[in-house]
């Protein structure tokens, strides 16, 4: 009898691959629906309280949206302002509201609402982004359609952070489960999601835009680099937000069924010295090891020459961005030269960086490079993010490391000098104060003294910006070549 | 047989408890603060403070150890400090997809095993016999993530028949479902069932050295038919063991091969939440793949006395 039931078992496996044979197409044919690929899952929704880029990539501007929002070349766009004006000390902006917009609970957004979103940023968010909102005196409703906000100084980078999370409007009815129920104003609402596989967005019929191409999006989470591609090349997903695996963007690039698009993000790749503690306290040691590091080569090696050189904290989708990779040439014995001025000839570093490839293989270009003019270097790899945070981050246990700095503008840490890269230049906070509180022309002046000093100070090596390359079906069009915000942008997608 | 059964049960008790222990103690010595990574980079250290709290974590371990498996005893996992969920649920849900994983590559190493490890000890003079201890071989060397690699590269990339990853639940599109099950549980099936195979073999051959076969033989009975009536039994005890034995290295095998076929299973939640520090997550898990194991050792045990009635009166 066993082999009897064996036997009829087999015979169902050996058909069933058959049976499917026919339905080549694994995604839904349905093409109101779009299935995008991202690594980086969101293990939960509520982006007030949780960090990292994954729950604002999935619902920044498709659920929630802000006053205003960063279109793909990296300019503030109205949103749910219309329009906004602000006063000659730059402390006061006046925001009309879009009218008859809803949240998708149904209740109506309105002044109120802004008031009780911006200031919950002080007194519910956890996460440091919150920090931009302590500049905020007071919200007033003028009307519902109305909104004043009064800053204690001018702040530029104010504006800037309400393109992110940070401006996302909620309503008062809409707070009680964010981890789990989000309720925003945006074109699309949460229908469902399998933790470890996917989240559905399905079209918020009561949106009071353009209605979004696609009805139904499928939010599929693959964290494997080569599983990702596979899902893509199968006909599994229809879209990879990101490639987290260079060396495969030519099979795409060769494959008629796809179009790949390579633009810019926000995300430096650092080599952070410990700037307050010797031997990097020492600025001609810090220059020394910028010197000795060729950057383009690292580059080929750590991401297949894909990313772009800047030499600053600074990507080109800044106004002020200045292009200061050729401020340090490749150039062995001058570094060797300047470590033998500063009396550091025998030098042996910990460099400690996250368990992370692209920062493994930059070490490593890293410390063979370094091995030439005679400083020795030690990779020490740690769990990321639980113990890189705990040892390097807090505790500044470490002389050198290497991580990729994601957020939007965050030259603004060289200005703090607890900072885990320990640069403490008087000179350069009060630049920053000043390019934060004056017209846009003076920031944008401010803002690229800035970046020179820190280039000139060789406060850290910036290795390289890291690209964004996005690979989609041929049909889905209107994808952004750049990644500037901290969304992964639904709304302008569309078929053809 | 009634002691028997309990005393292998106090046993089982046992082991859980110190299991429970062990996980908990290196939980415990892991570097890496929960409180920071849930709140990333920039956290104040009076949130930190607060957040620790929040998660019970300022207490003294052995407070934290009763009160984690006073819940456990309630069915009650805790909530998890990064997706602020009910554990026992996720749980629940995640086992639901390991088990029909292992369960496919199970069956199918069954399916594959008895009737190819039985051909191949009765022919083991043959070529064909040969044949298949050789494939059986090579089966053995190739693991379990290596064949799902092979399997993705053929049958859902370069033909498209399936997809090269992802899980629908049963009931929610049943022809999806298996679609998505059959590369996975092949993967483990395949490699499993070759493992297997060479023991039923041998088992086999085993029992057909055996005196009471020969007289079987003699008396005219084809070799299948008096292996079927007679040797079975005797060939079906080694070959439990093993296959309990193999059951929890399938658990281990699912660990990995749910990671290259993107399924939400066990083994994918318990890597992502070791990565983000996610301790009671992590306890949960862990708790419940060594219970998993010891009851498949327990069951593994009492099946012996039913198989073979001389373990039964020896107890």
């Amino acid at each position: 009898m066993k082999v009897r039931f064996g036997a009829a078992a087999l015979a169902l496996l050996v058909v069933l691959p058959g049976c499917s044979a026919g339905s080549s197409a694994v995604v839904s044919n349905d093409p109101s629906t779009l299935t995008v690929g991202f690594a980086a899952e969101p293990q939960n929704f509520d982006f007030t309280r949780t960090d990292g880029s994954a729950i604002p990539q999935a619902l920044l501007y498709n659920v929630y949206e802000g006053l205003v929002k960063l279109d793909p070349e990296g300019r503030i766009v109205p949103l749910l302002a219309e329009s906004w004006t602000v006063s000659p000390d730059r402390t006061v902006y006046d925001f009309r509201l879009r009218p008859g917009v809803k949240f998708g609970n149904g209740a109506p957004f309105t002044a109120e609402d802004v008031r009780f979103s911006l200031l919950r940023v002080k007194t519910d968010w956890t996460i440091s982004l919150k920090s931009a909102m302590n500049v905020v005196r007071q919200v007033d409703v003028v009307d519902p359609l109305h909104a004043r906000v009064v800053l204690e100084k001018p702040s530029n980078g104010w504006l800037f952070s309400l393109t992110s999370r940070i401006g996302a409007m909620f309503s008062p009815t809409g707070v009680a489960d964010l981890a789990n129920t989000p309720v925003g104003t945006g074109p699309y609402q949460v229908a469902s999601r399998r933790r470890g596989d996917s989240v559905v967005l399905r079209a918020n019929p009561a949106y009071w835009g353009r209605k979004p191409a696609y009805t139904t999006v499928n939010l599929k989470y693959i964290k494997d680099p080569t599983a990702l591609n596979n899902a893509l090349l199968s006909n599994g997903i229809d879209v990879i937000a990101t490639i987290t695996a260079p060396d495969s963007i030519p099979q795409f690039e060769s494959d008629n069924r796809f179009s790949v698009l390579q633009g810019t993000t926000n995300s430096e790749v650092v080599m952070a010295f410990n700037d307050a503690r010797p031997p990097f306290d020492d600025v001609r040691v810090r220059q020394a090891v910028t010197l000795a590091v060729d950057r383009k080569a690292l580059m080929d090696t750590a991401w297949a020459g894909r990313g772009t050189l800047i030499g600053s904290m600074v990507p080109p989708t800044d106004p002020w961005y200045e292009d200061l990779s050729a401020a340090y040439p490749f150039d062995p014995a001058k570094a060797k030269a300047l470590l033998a001025q500063a009396g550091k000839t025998n030098l042996s570093l910990r460099m400690r960086i996250p368990n992370l490839p692209y920062a493994i293989s930059s070490a490593q270009v890293v410390a063979s490079q370094l091995a030439d003019i005679g400083v020795q270097v030690s990779i020490e790899p740690l769990d990321f993010p639980a113990v890189w945070l705990k040892q390097v981050f807090t505790d500044h246990d470490f002389d050198l490391s290497i991580v990729q700095h994601v957020e939007a503008r965050d030259i603004t840490t060289f200005g703090k000098p607890a900072y885990y890269w320990g640069y403490d230049n008087p000179g350069v906070r009060k630049l920053l104060a000043t390019a934060d509180a004056g017209t846009p022309e003076e920031q944008v002046a401010n803002m690229k003294q800035v970046a020179k000093q820190l280039s000139a100070d060789a406060a850290a090596d910036w290795l390289f910006l890291f690209p964004n390359v996005t690979v989609a079906k041929k049909k889905v069009t209107g994808l952004a070549r750049n990644q500037v915000s901290e969304s992964f942008d639904l709304t302008g997608l569309g078929s053809s | 047989m009634t002691g028997r059964i309990l005393r292998r049960a106090a046993v089982l008790v046992l082991s859980v408890l110190v299991a429970s222990i062990v996980v908990f103690l290196f939980m415990a010595v892991l570097p890496g603060d929960p409180a920071q990574v849930a709140l990333g980079v920039n956290a104040t250290p009076e949130l930190l403070a607060k957040t620790r709290h929040e998660f019970g974590i300022d207490r003294s371990l052995v407070v934290q150890y009763f009160d984690w498996m006073g819940g456990v005893l309630h069915g009650d996992f805790g909530r998890s400090y990064v997706t602020r969920e009910a554990i026992g649920p996720q749980l629940v849900d995640r086992l639901g997809v390991t088990l029909w994983l292992v369960g496919a590559g199970m069956l199918i190493a069954v399916v594959l095993a008895i009737p190819f490890g039985t051909f191949a000890a009765v022919w083991h003079r043959r070529f064909s016999g040969t044949a298949i201890s050789g494939l059986s071989q090579l089966g053995v060397a190739i693991p379990a993530f290596l064949a799902g690699i092979l399997l993705v590269q053929v049958f859902a990339v370069r033909l498209r028949w399936l997809p090269s990853g992802g899980w629908t639940p049963p009931d929610q599109d049943f022809g999806a479902f298996l679609g998505g099950l059959v590369l996975p549980a092949l993967s483990l099936g395949l490699v499993q069932g070759a493992v297997l195979t060479r023991y039923v073999r041998s088992s086999v051959l085993d029992t057909l050295g055996q005196d009471y076969l020969r007289t079987a033989r003699a008396k005219g009975l084809r070799p299948y038919p008096a292996l079927l009536r007679h040797g079975l039994r005797n060939a079906a005890v080694p070959v439990v063991t093993v296959l309990g034995l193999q059951l929890t290295t399938l658990l281990v095998g699912a660990v990995v091969v749910e990671r290259v076929f993107v399924l939400p299973g066990l083994g994918s939640m318990l890597l992502d939440s070791v990565s983000s520090r996610d301790l009671l997550t992590v306890q949960g898990i862990v708790l419940v793949l060594v219970v998993g194991a010891l009851l498949v050792n327990f069951v593994v045990d009492l099946l012996y006395a039913v198989i073979d009635p001389k373990l039964r009166r020896s107890s």
